[in-house]
Order: C-alpha cells, then structure tokens, then sequence
C-alpha cells in the first residue's frame, strides 16, 4: 500500500499525473461554482436579519476555510521536504504560498465589505481578524523567503522552517471566536451540532467550498508542473519533455 | 575556538559561544548605543506627530514604547548571525558536534542581553521622563521583561532564516513583526489596564507562557533554519 | 421569482453584494491565468535552452 504513494514522490510521475488531472478538477470545479452561484444568489432566500447582503458567504466563508487549509496544506508538504527530504514536499509547498495568499486576502476582503453594512465598520480589532491577518504576512513573508534565496532546495527548506512555525496560528484563528468574546459571528457549521444554519443556504455554500478547494487543486497542480520542470531542469527527462513538447 | 579548550562538552561550547558574542558586542560598544538612539528618535517622534495634547501623549505612550522596541529590536536582529556568517564560523558551529539548538540559544540570550535589556532600560527612562505614572510604568515594563525574551528567540529565528541574503534586514523585519503581534498586543493590554486601575495577572502569565513555549520550541527551530540555509 | 432588477439591487447592498463576487472572479481567474501562462512560459524557456544544448553538443 506504501508503493501506491511512493510512487507520486517522483517528480516525473507526478508531473505526468497533474497533466491528467488537472483539467478534470477543473471542469469539476466549474460545475460546482454554477451549482453554488444559482443557489447561492437565485435560489436562497434573503436572511431575516442582514438581507441580501448575506450572500457574500458565499465567497467569504470559502475563501477563509481554503485559507486556513492551503496554509496546513503548504506547512504539511514543506514538513515532509524538510524532515524525510522528500523533493515533492518542497515542490508542492512553494506552489501552494501564492494561491494561500490569494485566498487570504479574499476573505479579508470580503469580510471588510461585509462588515461595512453589517458591524457599520470596515475593520475591528478583534482575534480573528487580526490572526487572519497575520496569517496574510506570513504567507507574505513566505513568499519574499522563497524569492530572497536563489537557490531552490535551501530555499524550501528555510521557508518550511516559517511554515511550520507559523502553524500555531491556524489554530487561533479557528478557534479565536470561542475563546474571546468578539464581534465576528461564532461557529456554525464546523462545530459538534446540527449546523445553524437553513438547509437552503447551506448546501451552495458547501458546493462553493467544494468549488474553491477543487480550483485549489486544479491550480496548484499546474503550479506543481511548473515548478518541477524548474527544479528538475538539469535532468533529461525534463529537457526531452520540453523538446517534446515544442514539437506538437 | 574556547570550546575546544572546555574540552569539547556542550556547556562549555554554549558559554563560549555566549561569550564570544558578548566580548565582540563589547568590543564595538558604539554599535550598542545606534539602536538606542534609534529607539529615542522614533519615541520623539510621536509627541511631534501628536501636538501639543499631554493627555493623549500619555494615553499612548506604553503603546509607543513597545512599537519602538519592536522596531529598534527588528534592526539589530541581523547580527545575531551575520558576524559569523560573514567570517565562515557560522558553518563551523553547524557543524560541530555540539547541539546547534543550545547554541543558537546562547545566541539569542547574547542578543537580548545587548539589544533588549538596554531598550528596557532607556524605555522605562523616557516613559518616565515624559510623565508616565508609576502604576502604568511599573506594568509596561514588567511586561516588556516578560515578553522581551520571545522578541530575541523568535528574532533569532528569523535572523538564521535570513542571514547572508541581499536586502535581509527588510525581509527580516517583513517576517518578525507579525509574529511578534501576539507579545505587543498582550504587552500593550496589560499597561491599558493598569492605567485604569485593572489588574494585569493574565496578560502578565500570558506573556510568560509565550516566553516559555519561545524558550522551549525555537532553539530548534532556529537549529533547523541554519541547517537549511547553510545545508 | 426577483426581477433582474431586483436581483441586481441586492436588497440595497448591490455595491457591497457585487463587489465581493467581482473581486474574487477577478482573484480566481488571475491565479488560474497566471499559472497556466507561466506554464506555456517555462516550456518555452527550458526548450530553447535545451535546443542550445543540442546544437552545442
């Protein structure tokens, strides 16, 4: 069973098997994102309390799980590069920091022009918030790390060091709501209970979290190629994949 | 290198190399006083910036002195490494048989004691010096003790992380100052609360606890880092 | 059923409502064009490179 995963940590392979994933994660991910969009804006009923303006859960919510994922994500495979010197682990997490960051700020800023016409306020100082915005630097920071070091290895390794680091912060931000008295809405979905939350508002906003994560996953995929055919670019399976390549 | 001398066991490395770092800080004793002058500038600047309102100078000042002091401590955050780096002994701790973990310690506890100790001490001079009242004072600095240490081990952190790269001082602070958010908001809270007469135990524990997971987790961390950029 | 009007009003919050979906489409599609474009790029790059290669050897 261990040969089956084995095999992934090869760059070759695994570059081949991105090229014939990707485009399926990525028409998955656009059925799921009409499925979420026409549920979401057509067919949920406007919430009682906040109206129409409730709808931009559907980008928010999404936006800061995948935030919060793709940052365990991108420490998890940093981890595995730097402790049992897996190639794959150091690849993969590089790929992930731009789209964590992207995500990031997503949900930040949704939430602000959420916030606006619900709390009257584009920002608060309250945990969450600004965990979540400390998680926006250290992607950031993440990224200049990457971009400082020239060369490639050491470069995901010292930047796994950040990540791993940075990972007792995903756990005050899920948790922030519970443990301080804040302004931003509490749990609702991801605790031990039935979800708050109408069924009809519920499922397109679970469809557009499975539509973010697919995206993720189709992006971080060709991220992934790219950059293997980067670090491998001295090998000849690479340079007979590109000549190869020019040919079609 | 003294550690041979101690006869090649990890305590004697890590006094050494505590030493060292002190005797070489000592040496260029006008480098001490750079970051201190910095610390004052950035302090005057905000009673400039603010006007003439005593009342909101005092409101904020504990809340200036911590900004200061992360500022001040990002800038003398490179050393920590770069001497070494730049003379090749950096490689040669790495690879010495001595635990990397405990010197990079000695390293940081050298920084604080040269970089964090004195802004303490000129920090808790100019609050006073522009009115702070004794309660307030005596919780700013109180935390500033308690949460300083996290300043110097996860600065250090950072430092190994960047040591040697072009443009490093900047890309060090980009990394530093969002983690040191957590001790300055906890710091800042406890002498908001004293000031209006709160009690400050559970920033003051807080700040303690962060010390100690600091103490405990980033030497090998810092450890990791140095293996990774020199490896 | 809403009018499209309606539906484009958003109850009031359109500014706020339309804003947010317009800044992640933008966001999504950017990441999905950047990665993909840099993917043409690299092929391109490591080609001619290995080309070189070839025609020095």
């Amino acid at each position: 069973m261990f040969d089956r995963f084995h095999k992934y940590a090869s760059p070759p392979y695994f570059h081949a098997f991105a090229r014939r994933l990707s485009p399926w994660l990525f028409g998955l991910s656009a059925v799921l994102f009409v499925v979420g969009l026409v549920g979401g804006l057509v067919l949920a009923p406007a919430d009682y309390q906040q109206g129409d303006s409730f709808r931009i859960i559907y980008i928010h919510v999404p936006s800061a799980w995948l935030s919060m994922f793709v940052y365990m994500v991108m420490a998890s495979a940093g981890a595995v590069g730097l402790i049992w010197k897996v190639k794959m682990g150091d690849i993969i997490a590089r790929a992930c920091a731009p789209l964590g960051a992207s995500f990031t700020f997503l949900a930040l800023a949704t939430g602000s022009l959420w916030g606006k016409p619900m709390w009257g306020t584009w920002w608060v100082w309250d945990a969450r918030l600004t965990s979540e915005l400390i998680l926006l630097f250290l992607y950031l920071g993440y990224l200049a790390l990457q971009s400082a070091i020239e060369d490639r290895r050491a470069a995901a390794r010292a930047g796994a060091v950040l990540a791993i680091v940075g990972v007792v912060n995903i756990p005050i931000i899920h948790y922030s709501v519970e443990w301080w008295s804040t302004l931003h809405q509490g749990p609702t979905v991801t605790k031990f209970d039935t979800p708050s939350i109408a069924t009809s508002m519920l499922i397109p906003l679970l469809a557009m979290t499975l539509a973010f994560k697919t995206l993720f996953a189709a992006v971080l995929l060709v991220r992934t190629r790219c950059e293997i055919l980067e670090f491998e670019q001295h090998t000849t399976w690479v340079r007979e994949l590109t000549l190869g390549a020019e040919s079609r | 290198m003294s550690a041979a001398a101690a006869g090649g066991s990890a305590l004697g490395a890590a006094r050494a190399v505590f030493a060292r770092d002190l005797t070489r800080a000592w040496r260029r004793r006008s480098e001490i006083l750079q970051p201190l002058v910095f610390f004052a500038i950035t302090v005057y600047l905000f009673p400039l910036a603010i006007g003439p309102s005593e009342q909101t100078l005092r409101v904020l000042l504990p809340s200036i002195c911590w900004v200061a002091v992360l500022l001040s401590m990002s800038l003398t955050l490179p050393e920590v490494f770069a001497a070494d780096h730049a003379d090749g002994s950096l490689e040669l701790l790495a690879l010495s048989p001595q635990p990397l973990a405990l010197l990079a310690l000695m390293k940081a506890g050298a920084h604080w004691l040269t970089s964090a100790a004195p802004l303490l001490v000129l920090g808790g001079l100019l609050c006073a010096l522009f009115g702070l009242d004794a309660v307030t004072l005596r919780a700013l600095l109180l935390g500033l003790l308690l949460g300083s240490p996290v300043l110097s081990l996860i600065g250090a952190l950072a430092s190994a992380l960047t040591v040697g790269l072009r443009g490093g001082t900047l890309l060090l602070a980009l990394i530093t100052l969002p983690m040191y958010i957590p001790v300055l908001i906890f710091g800042t809270s406890a002498a908001r609360n004293a000031a209006l007469g709160l009690p400050v135990e559970a920033e003051m524990f807080l700040l303690s606890g962060l010390s100690v997971l600091a103490l405990t987790l980033t030497p090998w961390a810092t450890a990791a880092a140095l293996r990774a950029r020199l490896g | 059923m809403k009018s499209l009007q309606e539906f484009l009003a958003m109850g009031g919050y359109a500014a706020y409502v339309w804003s947010s979906y317009a800044l992640a489409a933008v966001v999504l599609a950017w990441n999905v064009v950047q990665a993909l474009r840099r993917e043409k790029q690299v092929l391109r790059t490591l080609a001619a490179r290995a080309r070189n290669r070839k025609d020095a050897t």
